[in-house]
């Protein structure tokens, strides 16, 4: 069986186990069927990466040629991407045996059924060569997402997940739009084939109705900033263990179907042009990192604190997509990268307290400290990455993302990005303040330190903040090879 | 609902012919619009109308959640399996030609079992869904009663 054989099983294994979890009884068995899934998921995409980086892999499902039938289509940039999703999905459930036991009561088949959907889903949409499919995978994620998030402790998880439907569902509905806008136009549905087919007809107003829908839809699955408002709440309230595996990847695929749409399916000299795309999103990437990172600072819980985080942090990566050049891009997908390694790690460390002290509000973590050292040591240190701190994953995307702003000689956006990183610096130790400098209180519980069944996947997160700080060949390897694949050959620049 | 006459007069002459459009819809999905989605949807909408006449319970001793459950599984695991054989015989995902000698035989057979599991899977989910909002408004009947009568 040769690679591109063994290609979208990556996909199709969730997919395939999905159906045997949801009949399975108790709360082993379905774990650990689970963690096979995404495992053997991670190691086939592990495979692709080098595969697919030498030569675009191409997959026809049931042997009907593309355009006509449904093709995978994988180079640099989607095997990068699904290596990503597949080994956090696993990370997060080597993480999330102990803390669903405890949020999740009696059976627990259908809830990894459930994960196991919005795995295959997301990484569905990245193997995808095929627009239609992208908005239906799309639709696999969300749907299974909503009912994780509604399987929150906190009754405000229902109106949280109500709330991420209404939103993803209109997300979707205009992404929905925008492709058949563009079916109408161009009467295929296949990515490659739209790309050679489009420059026919691109100087009219369903094209770039298209283009516009397309970028609104996917921007709010990404959460930009305006379009933001379901992710703070899906976040704070969904079980921790789904907030782990949402935060490394389901935002980061709505990133990359974007860039597939902006640059191969309407090449970057088109949707740079036609629409003000560039100043857009940069408008929108500053404004983001700003507010995202001002809201943070104010939180009292520290869940919906991260999550603001987040939004700031969607913010440095379109700011790299923004300056339309290798290096912005290489930033962008290095950022991709290297955030969800840093927020599985900080979501995992406050997971962990908050299996122990059973809440998220930032008063019941003083004096932690002492009684948690493990654990809170481990945030502070997932903190530093995402400060940006030397030695850490979180400093290699910001200096890469310096690096394109001078070389795009917007010297005023580094002033930007050191500032929100300085405003990183603000919500991050006020937990650390809470945790160390504070005593105590006695009318507050004493806590133990959190099970390793928790500890360990942290410090192993932790660890490779660290490693991918210090080592950065495999990342920024990948990360330029993903861009250079995006731009196309002999992409030189755009002039609007 | 079931002391309204007309109504169970009219869903006793219905509810057949609904289950029989379903099955008509799925068995000639291959060659006119329609297929398992469909299918489905239309089966439970007629278990979903006995089950509106003659109360949940009677509809759940027709099939019960359990059985929806595995049922539902096992549709997906049907269309899993018919494309596994796909690639087991040599092809790719869902690859028909390898399973008969003859090409439109083969296309057909595949096309008819994958799509029957997608019926399967869609007609127990929509009962499940239904299932689990209908028992909810009954467990909330029961709490009004042991609140009235202490």
């Amino acid at each position: 069986m040769n690679i591109i054989d063994l290609m979208p099983f990556s996909v199709l294994l969730p997919l395939i186990a999905a159906g045997v979890v949801a009949i399975l009884p108790g709360r082993t068995l379905p774990w650990t069927v689970t963690f096979l899934a995404a495992l053997g998921s991670a190691v086939i995409a592990a495979f692709t990466l080098p595969a697919a980086t030498e030569v675009t892999l191409s997959y026809p499902f049931g042997n009907w040629p593309p355009p006509i039938g449904i093709e995978y289509r994988v180079d640099a940039a989607n095997a990068f991407v699904a290596l990503l999703i597949a080994s956090m999905a696993s990370l997060s459930l080597l993480w999330g045996k102990t803390s669903v036991n405890q949020e999740v009561l009696g059976r627990q088949g259908p809830f990894y059924a459930l994960f196991l959907l919005a795995l295959s889903g997301l990484l569905g949409i990245t193997l995808t060569g095929d627009t239609f499919n992208v908005f239906v995978f799309l639709e696999i994620s969300s749907l299974a997402t909503y009912a994780l998030v509604a399987y929150g402790r906190d009754r405000r998880a229902l109106l949280a997940a109500f709330r991420y439907l209404i939103m993803g569902t209109v997300g979707a509905t205009f992404l929905l739009i925008g492709i058949a806008f563009l079916y109408t136009m161009t009467g295929t549905l296949n990515m490659a084939d739209l790309a050679e087919r489009l420059p026919e007809v691109r100087d009219t107003r369903a094209v770039r109705a298209a283009l516009a829908f397309i970028i609104v839809g996917l921007g709010l699955k990404l959460a930009m900033l305006p379009l933001h408002l379901w992710l703070p709440n899906a976040y704070a309230y969904a079980p921790n263990f789904i907030t782990v595996f949402l935060a490394g990847t389901a935002t980061k695929v709505a990133l990359y179907v974007m860039l597939r749409f902006i640059f191969t399916v309407f090449a970057p000299d088109y949707s740079f042009v036609v629409l003000p795309l560039a100043t857009v999103l940069m408008v929108l990437a500053v404004a983001g990192m700003f507010a995202g990172s001002w809201v943070a600072m104010f939180q009292v819980h520290i869940k919906r604190m991260l999550a603001y985080s987040s939004v700031a942090q969607v913010g440095y990566m379109v700011l790299g997509v923004s300056l339309v050049s290798l290096s912005g891009l290489t930033a962008a997908f290095l950022h991709l990268f290297n955030h969800a390694l840093i927020k599985t790690a900080l979501f995992m460390a406050i997971g962990s307290v908050i299996y122990r002290i059973g809440s998220a509000k930032i008063d019941n973590f003083r004096g932690l400290g002492r009684q948690m050292p493990w654990t809170m040591t481990a945030f502070a240190l997932a903190g530093l990455s995402i400060i940006g701190v030397p030695t850490t994953a979180g400093f290699i995307s910001k200096w890469y993302l310096i690096l394109a702003a001078l070389e795009s000689g917007a010297w005023w956006l580094v002033a930007l990005i050191v500032m929100t990183s300085m405003m990183a610096v603000v919500y991050i130790w006020r937990i650390v303040e809470a945790a160390w400098m504070t005593e105590r209180p006695a009318d507050l519980p004493a806590v133990k330190e959190a099970p390793l069944g928790l500890l360990i996947p942290t410090w192993i997160m932790v660890a490779l903040n660290f490693y991918f700080g210090l080592d950065t060949r495999l990342t920024v390897g990948a990360a330029s090879a993903a861009a250079e694949v995006m731009l196309g050959p002999g992409f030189s620049g755009v002039s609007p | 609902m079931s002391d309204n006459g007309i109504l169970r007069v009219v869903a006793r002459f219905l509810i057949p012919l609904i289950m029989l459009f379903g099955l008509y819809i799925q068995f000639h999905g291959e060659y006119s619009p329609g297929g398992g989605f469909q299918a489905g949807v239309v089966f439970a909408a007629g278990w979903i109308l006995f089950a509106l006449i003659y109360g949940l319970d009677n509809a759940l001793k027709v099939i019960s959640q359990r059985a929806m459950y595995i049922l539902a599984a096992a549709g997906v695991l049907l269309y899993a399996f018919v494309g596994l054989l796909g690639v087991a015989m040599g092809g790719r995902f869902l690859d028909f030609y390898p399973l008969l000698p003859s090409p439109h035989a083969a296309q057909q057979l595949g096309i008819i079992t994958v799509e029957f599991g997608v019926g399967v899977t869609v007609a127990t989910v929509v009962m499940l869904i239904y299932t689990m909002f209908a028992r909810r408004k009954s467990e909330w009947e029961a709490v009004l009663r042991e609140d009235s009568d202490p």
